[in-house]
């Protein structure tokens, strides 16, 4: 048991160090929280990741993976958090990619997997609906077979920058009669198709993140449909696992504990730096102190990994601390910002920038931020369906 | 990076599991502490004779080669069977202070106690000291080539077994002065040392002991006898990365007891384990169970770094440990109900070892203060 780098990884640092530093874009700096970009802002990191091979480092490598070891993956996490960058969006690298290549046709794999790792097509998830949040299984949009097609109709909710996207993966109802996790399909969708219709939701931080989507007799050809009929769950709580596997954050999260440091170290209470002020310094700590607790517990579901076994139900310890942390981060950042919390960036002239004029800059969209963040405790299976996750599967009850 | 047990430490995991199951079931180890003894010398040997004494020792000092990752291994099967004996005091501290001491130290003591002939309890807590290391009213003074040692220790765990005592005493200085500390090796036997001997509330032995012009030899002393202090933070700080691999141990059969009390428990006409607001606690103490393994990991593994990033490792597991085995402790009781609170059944006595093992070196918060300050330190600095 060791912490070590060995020589080879030390070079790896030194090298994707270098990388991010002469070919990350300027002006993205210190942009990776932010969800008001454009397209082109949003995909920019991703295709020039693309074109180095580096977009989708987790996959194995006849897909497009890097190969890299999970120390590998430690390290380029923790270096792209370094500048803060603005990473690739998950739903098409860390979703939809694993479930095509695990259980996808040849002709998908050939068709999707590389404008995934290019950044060249953007994928929306199709999941959640009106009626079925956290009861993902009792969701009502059909896919009704039609000679060589599917027709869909129904209605999807919360399609996270659905606004951009080409593709969108469903979950629909394809054998009505059957109890509620059989019977569910994953289909592939052109967003292009006629009878598809994507409606901004409006979230209280102010931003356009999240949309409702309406199918109306969307007619998608049977072959986009991944792996059989009816087995869609099983893909689905596939992507889940994975999806959470990464969203511990915890490389951002350490990038966002020395930011809470330095604006402390700004601020200040009777004339004294607010980090020094024994009750928010001691919050400081706290926060790091379990920060480190989720790290080495992700470095150790890493290691387990690295042994062949797949992201389990412990990603849901991952998911459950690292959004908690994420939420306490943001909590304690607005604290210290203190009257600055309250102007509202975005209702300002020329909020596209960082530098408002109004207050310190580090105070612009704190409180937005904070408000954003309590999604996480909601979202990719809420933290109490994955305590009921871990119940049955790690606890056995 | 590597999170793997080396072969040998697997086998002293495997070997002392067993040992436990078949000789330290929860019967006898309620028997033994009610003896008047309170351990089992006997045991001792065994512990020997596996080899556990001398695991975490180099080969040069008479060990097996290994280091704290094996002390780690030992201490977190301790803690799954609560076993009483005193491994952090004589093995872990006793001897990191002796691996660190001269080659005449070693050869008197280290072998000794590796062959589990002597048998080390540590003495640095004073009745009015707290958790600071450095508050000592205890005073060894110069007398001729050698010490006279007099004063008070509080809570010497171990010592009514202990056939010597590792001594925190000032040579100098104020009485909280981080200079002018010296650490000294005494026999327990010695002329002036009394005891007054008791049992914890957690099944262990433990004394007041008190030094009343206690003679030593200028060989009593470990390393600077005016610098003592640096090094027993970095023994201390070993031992809460053992005590926190204790605990680990502890809140992991604490966890899966309560999981499996709740699977036979039945309320209402169905098991309380179906029940999701105990489910969802049960969760929490699974989670914070891991969670402690992983820091008490990242402690161990950061023991040789720099004194900075040491002192942070140990406080961050000290802190986080306390406040998992308070919470894993705390909810044990709660879910096992009017049993939980019985002396008959094993969860009290494993949320006692938890309570108690809080109060050890520095609680939450003695240690939340120690990272801050020291997360302060790194501030100021930078800012200069």
């Amino acid at each position: 048991m060791n912490l070590d780098f060995t020589p080879e990884e030390t070079a790896f640092r030194d090298e994707v160090r270098a990388f991010i530093r002469e070919n990350y874009p300027k002006e993205l700096a210190g942009m990776g929280s932010r969800e008001d970009l454009t397209r082109e802002q949003f995909l920019a990191w991703h295709k020039i990741l693309g074109k180095k091979g580096w977009s989708a480092p987790a996959w194995p490598k006849k897909y497009g993976g890097t190969g890299w070891t999970s120390t590998q993956r430690y390290i380029w996490s923790e270096e792209n958090a370094r500048v803060d960058a603005l990473m690739p969006l998950p739903f098409g690298v860390s979703m939809v990619g694993p479930v095509i290549y695990t259980f996808g046709s040849e002709e998908q794999k050939a068709k999707h997997l590389p404008g995934i790792l290019a950044g060249d097509v953007w994928w929306a998830q199709g999941y959640s609906e009106p009626g079925a949040g956290s009861d993902l299984a009792s969701l009502k949009t059909t896919a009704v077979r039609d000679g060589d097609h599917y027709v869909i109709n129904g209605q999807k909710t919360w399609t996270t920058l659905a606004q951009h996207a080409d593709w969108g993966f469903f979950l629909c109802r394809t054998d009505p009669s059957a109890k509620s996790q059989e019977g569910i399909s994953f289909i592939l969708v052109d967003m292009k198709t006629p009878g598809i219709e994507v409606r901004p939701i409006r979230l209280i931080d102010g931003t356009h993140e999240v949309n409702e989507t309406w199918l109306t007799d969307v007619r998608v050809p049977v072959e986009n449909l991944v792996g059989k009929e009816n087995e869609g769950w099983t893909y689905a709580k596939f992507l889940l696992a994975h999806e959470r596997s990464g969203i511990a954050g915890v490389a951002r999260s350490k990038r966002g504990v020395e930011r809470l440091r330095s604006i402390a170290s700004s601020e200040t209470v009777d004339g004294t730096p607010l980090i020094l002020n024994g009750d928010f310094s001691r919050k400081i700590s706290q926060l790091e102190i379990d920060l480190t607790a989720l790290e080495f517990t992700e470095l150790r579901t890493l290691a387990s990994e690295a042994q062949g076994k797949g992201p389990g139900p412990e990603s849901s310890i991952l998911k459950i601390k690292g959004t908690e942390i994420q939420q306490r981060l943001t909590e304690l950042t607005l604290e210290a910002v203190g009257n600055y919390g309250a102007p509202y960036a975005r209702g300002m002239e020329g909020h596209g920038v960082n530098d408002l004029g109004v207050g310190p800059e580090y105070s612009n969209f704190a409180a937005d931020t904070y408000f954003n963040m309590r999604k996480t405790s909601i979202y990719g299976g809420s933290n109490e369906i994955q305590r009921n996750i871990i119940t049955k599967m790690i606890l056995g009850l | 990076m590597d999170f793997n047990f080396t072969e040998e430490q697997t086998m002293i995991r495997d070997s002392l599991a067993r040992l436990i199951k078949d000789q330290y079931d929860f019967d006898t180890r309620r028997k033994v502490i009610a003896s008047s003894e309170g351990w089992r010398p006997k045991m001792w040997a065994q512990f020997a004779e596996l080899g556990l004494l001398a695991a975490p020792f180099s080969e040069e000092d008479g060990g097996l080669g290994g280091g704290p990752i094996d002390a780690m291994v030992v201490m977190e099967e301790f803690g799954k069977g609560l076993v009483i004996e005193p491994y952090l005091q004589s093995v872990v501290i006793g001897g990191g202070f002796l691996k660190r001491g001269s080659d005449g130290q070693k050869a008197e003591h280290l072998a000794p106690m590796i062959a589990g002939e002597r048998v080390f309890a540590f003495a640095y807590a004073e009745p009015k000291g707290r958790y600071n290391l450095a508050d000592l009213e205890t005073t060894a003074t110069k007398d001729g080539a050698g010490w006279k040692i007099s004063g008070h220790k509080a809570v010497v765990v171990g010592a009514p077994w202990a056939s010597h005592l590792i001594v925190t005493a000032r040579t100098g200085g104020a009485r909280r002065d981080t200079k002018g500390i010296g650490v000294f090796i005494v026999a327990k036997d010695a002329k002036g040392v009394t005891t007054r001997d008791y049992p914890t509330v957690d099944g262990r032995r433990a004394s007041e002991v008190h030094f009343d012009n206690v003679s030593v030899g200028a060989d009593a002393v470990i390393g600077d006898a005016a610098g003592g202090l640096p090094l027993i933070e970095r023994v201390t700080d070993e031992a809460i990365a053992a005590l926190c691999a204790e605990a680990c141990g502890a809140m992991k059969v604490a966890q899966t007891m309560t999981v499996e009390y709740s699977r036979q428990r039945k309320q209402f006409g169905t098991p309380i384990g179906k029940f999701q607001v105990l489910q969802h606690k049960m969760v929490d103490m699974f989670m914070e169970a891991e969670q402690s393994v992983s820091m008490t990991y990242m402690a161990t593994l950061k023991l040789d770094e720099d004194d900075v990033t040491r002192k942070k490792a140990a406080s961050a597991a000290k802190v986080r440990i306390g406040q998992a085995g308070r919470f894993v402790g705390q909810n044990a009781i709660q879910i096992h109900g009017g049993n939980g609170m019985t002396d008959e059944y094993a969860i009290g006595h494993y949320f006692k070892r938890l309570t108690i093992i809080d109060s050890e070196f520095g609680n939450v918060d003695h240690h939340l203060k120690r990272y801050t300050d020291l997360s302060a330190t790194e501030v100021l600095v930078a800012a200069e």
